[in-house]
């Protein structure tokens, strides 16, 4: 299990070195390059791996008319990580992953995969990644298994050969049941499923993910994040786009929180939360009209900028030192106002996306 | 909110009946192992393949048929007995002189149905995943027009197949019937690519079938398929010697008629030629820039 990322990561760096890859034979495990390659290759292809990234792209812009879908992006995306872009709805996520995945030309900035200009090498690009779009990317009037044939013919093998690739990735993702059966006669969670199956007949340096859970039933959600494990286990760089804060706390190694087409935030959960402070404290009074006055003493207190939440009755507010909320406790009793609910704890991501563009990102897909 | 998720993967299965989720890590690590990259496909073999995967659409929705099936009975009905006996004194020698011209006409009005497909395909999904393939960008529309031709040759069997009912013998034999039919799917796969190009400009499907028919209409009526162009007024015979179609319904019919007409063959062919070569390249243009 631990040896795959390994064997992968040596190719990988092996690819940039030998003209095999052009061949468009590239087999990720390939002992033998590794094995071969002379003492000072290795060496420089690890130098070089950890210089070349997954993705890197450079002030990326996007307009759809007056709509600024994509608003001066930089990114980076190591190999072999999971990187979530995390954004409510129209915050530009599947315009962004349009431009990297080549079916979209950027109106400025640069964006490079695995080292290749994705405006001016768009196949050496396409040969590397694989895309599961938002909304079924099958036809719907074909059979599971036409598909895959379909996309596996289309990568160049035989007719065997696909078939049997078919068959193989349909048994793995336990839909050889639906074979036979047209997609759009698929359950949401099934189709996703072979979404992601079809993006697997060749396995890419890089798999998109866009929004890969929105509308699962949480079932079918746990399906879809333990084959996103497994890719990462087996070394696989994923790029995954979601609306759901736990999902990309869950899943990624790094995060970048989109709205409004700019990267407001960027890092590990972890550092995204420390961005916002040590603690986040939550009161909740217990008449509405008693709110106001809540958030009056606590902005004294803390002396900081106290949210009111989504409902009538709560306000948020994060604190650097979680003695300072026993103060916040008593003044509050003081001025009488009554409070049902009160409490200290981690950050959740829902909280850095209100610190960071105060709203919640609930509130914004509404908007 | 970790800990409803943990609620849930600590019952799975609570009694569906769709195929079982569980993908396992062990399955995944050898999908991921054998997904070696073969070689490249070809142009011909990836044409061939969206060739076949449109046949498989014809297969899954057999209605699309319909219009292949019915505009061509429909047209040679309606106009060889509405018209005949007033524009030739009999439907029967009407017929001899219209069904080449029918033939025709019936082909080139399904011929916009690749638009329509097209621009189908472009608000589904699968079109992101085709562009995303590393594959020789024209062959998913080379595919699409071929599977076309398919159709076409399907029209044409049942307009002759009715014609000859009705009556219509060609002097030219089945050699100058079968020319006339190849040099026809020539014709239409060229003019397809006018389509392609409004299917991947226009908004919706039905505004790609509304333009295609504005463009249709006069360029089939004011050609030489249901009368002869004597007997129009100077400035629309004028439009009619010109139009394409003409070209191409006066070579069909000399084909069928046993008079082939080389020239206008020529003709029909260095128009079909001007089609792709103009159209073709607009569409690939627009096809890779589409957003
Ligand atoms: N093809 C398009 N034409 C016009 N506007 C678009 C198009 N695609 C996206 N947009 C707009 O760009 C913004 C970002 O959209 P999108 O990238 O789909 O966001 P997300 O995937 O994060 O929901 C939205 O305001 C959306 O309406
Ligand atoms: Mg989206």
């Amino acid at each position: 299990m631990n040896v795959l990322p390994d064997l992968r990561r040596a190719s990988l760096g092996q690819g940039q070195h030998y003209p095999m890859e052009n061949t468009g034979c590239y087999n990720f495990l390939d002992p033998w390059y590794s094995f071969m390659a002379p003492q000072g290759a290795v060496h420089d292809m690890k130098h070089h791996e950890h210089a070349l990234a997954a993705i890197e792209a450079f002030g990326l812009e996007r307009h759809f008319g007056t709509t600024k879908a994509v608003d001066g992006v930089d990114l980076r995306v190591e190999r072999g990580s999971v990187f979530g872009l995390l954004g409510p709805n129209g915050a530009g996520k599947t315009t962004l992953v349009r431009i990297l995945a080549t079916l979209l030309l950027p109106h400025a900035g640069t964006a490079r995969v695995f080292g290749h200009d994705v405006v001016n090498e768009p196949d050496e690009v396409r040969s590397r990644i694989s895309l599961t779009g938002q909304f079924a990317s099958l036809d719907e009037d074909l059979t599971g298994s036409e598909n895959l044939v379909m996309i596996a013919r289309l990568y160049g093998f035989d007719r065997k050969a696909a078939r049997e690739r078919a068959m193989f990735l349909l048994d793995s993702f336990g839909l050889s049941d639906a074979a036979d059966r047209q997609v759009k006669s698929f359950s949401g969670g099934m189709r996703r499923r072979i979404d992601i199956a079809a993006s697997l007949v060749v396995t890419p340096d890089l798999i998109f993910l866009d929004e890969p859970t929105t509308g699962l039933d949480p079932r079918r959600r746990n399906q879809v994040w333990s084959i996103i494990r497994a890719l990462a286990a087996a070394g696989t760089t994923v790029l995954l786009t979601t609306q759901y804060l736990d999902e990309a706390d869950q899943l990624t190694d790094r995060i970048a929180v989109v709205d409004h087409g700019r990267i407001i935030a960027e890092g590990t959960s972890g550092e995204l939360k420390a961005q916002v402070g040590n603690s986040a404290l939550h009161v909740r009074v217990a008449r509405a009209e008693q709110r106001q006055s809540a958030l009056r003493v606590l902005e004294n207190v803390l002396n900081t900028t106290v949210v009111p939440g989504n409902d009538a009755f709560s306000c948020h507010a994060s604190v650097e030192d979680g003695a300072i909320a026993g103060d916040a406790m008593i003044s509050l009793a003081k001025e009488g106002i009554e409070v049902t609910d009160f409490s200290l704890g981690r950050p959740s991501l829902d909280e850095v996306f209100l610190a960071l563009t105060g709203t919640t990102a609930t509130e914004e897909a509404h908007a | 909110m970790s800990t409803d998720l943990k609620q849930n993967s600590s019952n799975p299965g609570s009694g569906t009946t769709e195929s079982q989720g569980t993908v396992t890590h062990e399955m995944l690590k050898q999908v991921l192992l054998t997904g070696t990259r073969p070689g490249r496909s070809g142009p011909l073999s990836a044409s061939a393949t969206f060739c076949w995967r449109a046949l498989l659409k014809i297969k899954h929705v057999p209605e699309q048929m319909l219009d292949v099936t019915m505009f061509p009975i429909m047209f040679t009905l309606m106009f060889t007995f509405l018209f005949g006996g007033a524009l030739a004194g009999s439907t029967a020698a009407y017929l001899q002189f219209l069904l080449p011209g029918i033939l025709v006409q019936s082909i080139v009005f399904i011929t916009v149905y690749t638009g329509f497909g097209i621009n189908t395909d472009i608000s589904k999904g699968i079109f992101d995943r085709i562009r995303s393939l590393p594959v020789w960008r024209p062959s998913a529309i080379v595919g699409a027009l071929l599977a076309d031709t398919v159709r076409y040759l399907i029209a044409a069997s049942v307009i002759l197949v009715l014609g000859f009912i009705l009556g219509y013998r060609p002097e030219g034999g089945l050699a100058g019937v079968a020319f006339g039919v190849v040099l026809t799917l020539v014709f239409c796969f060229s003019v397809s690519w006018i389509w392609t190009l409004l299917g991947l400009v226009l908004r919706s499907p039905n505004s790609v079938m509304g333009v295609s028919m504005m463009i249709l209409f006069p360029l089939t009526f004011a050609s030489n398929i249901f009368v002869d162009p004597a007997t129009m007024p100077p400035w629309l015979e004028a439009f009619v010697s010109v139009n394409p179609i003409t070209l191409l319904v006066t070579s069909v019919r000399g084909a069928m008629d046993g008079a082939l007409a080389l020239g206008d063959v020529a003709l029909t062919l260095a128009a079909s030629l001007a089609f792709v070569v103009v159209f073709a390249p607009l569409t690939m243009f627009i096809y890779r820039r589409k957003h």
